[in-house]
């Protein structure tokens, strides 16, 4: 971010400033994307040995060589066969029209197997980042600042859970909810009672790391002037911490909810393996067991794009809410 | 490293968690070491009489499919598993420092192009980065420790091109480019030793994620494959028995759990002292 040199009243206005800055975010944005295409698209070229043999011998299940006759119709079909500037021209201009290139393996558009694939993963998804908010939020304004046992229980519980693998609290969760006590049902379904569990198993790690930001937040604010004036005047304990510390210490975990929801599409691979749940998660798992790297580099794209453009989202808000940024 | 030279009173004011970690962190070099001081079995010995056992006095954690002590499986995993965790955050640190110190020391025009390149690293998720490798590669010990060391180095680089931007300020930097030292001499002897003070913790921390990623990976079926005892390994086998034996999967996890814990609070405990020690 640039200072402004020039005293404010030779300065442009500052809506015009904001605008700039905007805009700026927007094609660093758009850059940062168009790198991460680039990687995906080179990493392509690492698979070891000839491409379009890979293919032939996944689609056959046999390991063996071909004639040039046979390879041609593969090469032709992935474009192989034309000069890596413009496979790389057409990759990257290919992401703008909305096209992430064909399966090796279902020989179909990697956007539409995306597409079939990631309702249930955004729903995942999108549950568990407000479960995380609640149960961080709650956890926090129960426990901060209170009787010495009651926060360290309450900083113990956050660092506990902020460590847990997701894998192992999912199982946990399984064993306990689905095999032992019945409550909920053993093999994925995308129903409401399907979805507790997996939900349950991004939300309990992710709340424990966003309770520990926010505490470390609300223990500065609770010390800070404008509460003892708050306190001075009369307000109780609960409207305090409700009405002035909260708004302050969920600020840094706001920010880092653009980061969570990349974890969380991540975490969301091995939660939807865990419970056998449909989703991008399995489609992925499954490329990359059967070497289907468009899709594998589709789905890992996507997920970049929406880290990239959360992150866009949260940083051009915070420009909206805080004039503090936007005088800088 | 003068790192552990800790002043005596910080030595004493010990937090019960560091003890426990401490000693959690010894029993895991032992098994590292000598596994055959933690158990008298043999890891790979079948015993078709005692299949899934649940945890009891003579099998701690019950026995496997094949009738294998479970806990002398994860004692003997040890050594893979942080094998995996050490190879990667090394592979990770090396980059890391390379790339924190060129950007550190280079500022401008580098240290832009640099830090643009790392965030767009960051976009990627360390796991999927790993499953991409994976799908590339194909499943093996060697792209694990290679996907997991490339998908975390991006955060090390960012902490180490931040302690070098921070050491080159200090005081006792510019004293000795007043003395008239040569430019390589005060990066050699005072730059990088300091700026490298912060590792021993960063180390403690990355192992114990490494291994978190690694195993699972493995869980996932695209790490280090079952026969291996391996803690993710063990978990990927544990699967097709998890309605009827769950010790086989909680079990080990849970070993990964306290490991990671251990040297997550112990590493955090050396950051603190460091940065204490540093002032």
């Amino acid at each position: 971010m640039t200072t402004a040199v020039l005293p404010r009243a030779l300065s442009v206005p500052s809506w015009v400033r904001t605008a700039r800055g905007a805009l700026l975010k927007i094609a660093t944005a758009a850059i940062v994307l168009v790198a991460a295409a680039s990687i995906t698209f080179f990493a392509q070229l690492l698979v070891p040995g000839d491409r379009a043999t890979a293919i032939l011998n996944q689609q056959t299940g046999r390991a063996q060589q071909y004639t040039t006759a046979e390879l041609a119709p593969v090469n032709a079909q992935f474009g192989f066969d034309r000069p890596l500037i413009s496979q790389y021209l057409d990759y990257v201009t290919g992401l703008f029209r909305g096209d992430l290139g064909t399966s090796y393996t279902q020989h179909r558009p990697v956007t539409e197997i995306i597409g079939d694939q990631i309702g249930p993963s955004l729903v995942l998804t999108a549950a568990a980042l407000v479960t995380a908010w609640v149960l961080a939020v709650g956890i926090t304004l129960l426990t901060v600042k209170r009787r010495r046992a009651v926060s360290a229980l309450g900083s113990t519980w956050e660092a506990l859970t902020a460590s847990l693998p997701p894998y192992w609290i999912g199982v946990v969760l399984l064993v306990v909810f689905a095999v032992q006590l019945r409550i909920f049902p053993v093999i994925g379904e995308t129903s409401a009672r399907g979805t507790v569990l997996p939900v349950l198993t991004l939300a309990i790690p992710l709340a424990g790391f966003l309770g520990q930001v926010t505490r470390d937040e609300f223990e500065k604010v609770l010390d800070q002037p404008f509460i003892t004036t708050a306190r001075t005047r009369g307000m109780s304990d609960t409207a305090v911490r409700l009405r002035h510390a909260l708004r302050h210490s969920v600020v840094p975990a706001i920010t880092l909810s653009g980061w969570a929801l990349g974890a969380l599409l991540s975490g969301a691979v091995i939660a939807e393996n865990v419970f056998g749940r449909p989703g991008i998660g399995q489609v992925l798992v499954t490329a990359v067991n059967t070497r289907d790297v468009p899709t594998v580099s589709g789905i890992v794209l996507v997920v970049a794009g929406v880290y990239v453009i959360a992150n866009l989202v949260v940083d051009l808000a915070y420009t909206v809410v805080d004039p503090r940024l936007r005088a800088s | 490293m003068t790192a552990i030279a800790l002043p005596y009173r910080a030595a004493l004011r010990l937090r019960p968690a560091t003890v426990v970690s401490v000693l959690v962190v010894a029993v895991l070099v032992v098994a590292l070491i000598a596994p055959g001081l933690l158990t008298t079995r043999d890891p790979n010995a079948i015993d078709l009489q005692s299949t899934l056992l649940s945890p009891s006095w003579s099998h701690w954690f019950g026995t496997d499919d094949a009738g294998r002590d479970l806990y002398t499986r994860v004692v003997y995993g040890t050594r893979e598993s942080f094998g995996i965790g050490l190879g990667a955050t090394a592979l990770a640190m090396v980059i890391a420092i390379v790339l924190g110190f060129v950007a550190g020391l280079a500022r401008g025009f580098v240290d832009t192009v640099l830090s643009r390149i790392l965030d767009v690293a960051f976009a990627f998720p360390v796991l999927l980065l790993a499953l991409l490798l994976i799908a590339i590669r194909g499943p093996s010990l060697g792209t694990v420790i290679v996907a997991v060391g490339i998908g975390s180095a991006p955060g090390y680089a960012r902490m180490v091109r931040g302690q070098v931007l921070h050491v080159r300020q200090a005081g006792y930097i510019q004293a000795s480019h007043a003395l008239g030292h040569t430019r390589w001499a005060v990066i050699r002897q005072h730059l990088f030793p300091n700026a490298m003070r912060p590792l021993v913790a960063m180390m403690t921390l990355g192992i114990g994620q490494s291994i978190v990623w690694a195993s699972g990976l493995a869980f996932l079926g695209l790490g280090v494959a079952p026969p291996s005892p391996e803690w993710g390994a063990l978990l990927d086998a544990g699967r097709a028995a998890i309605t009827t034996s769950p010790w086989l999967e909680i079990l080990p996890g849970l070993v990964i759990v306290v490991a990671t814990l251990a040297l997550t609070s112990l590493g955090r405990t050396l950051q603190h002292r460091l940065e204490g020690a540093a002032r």
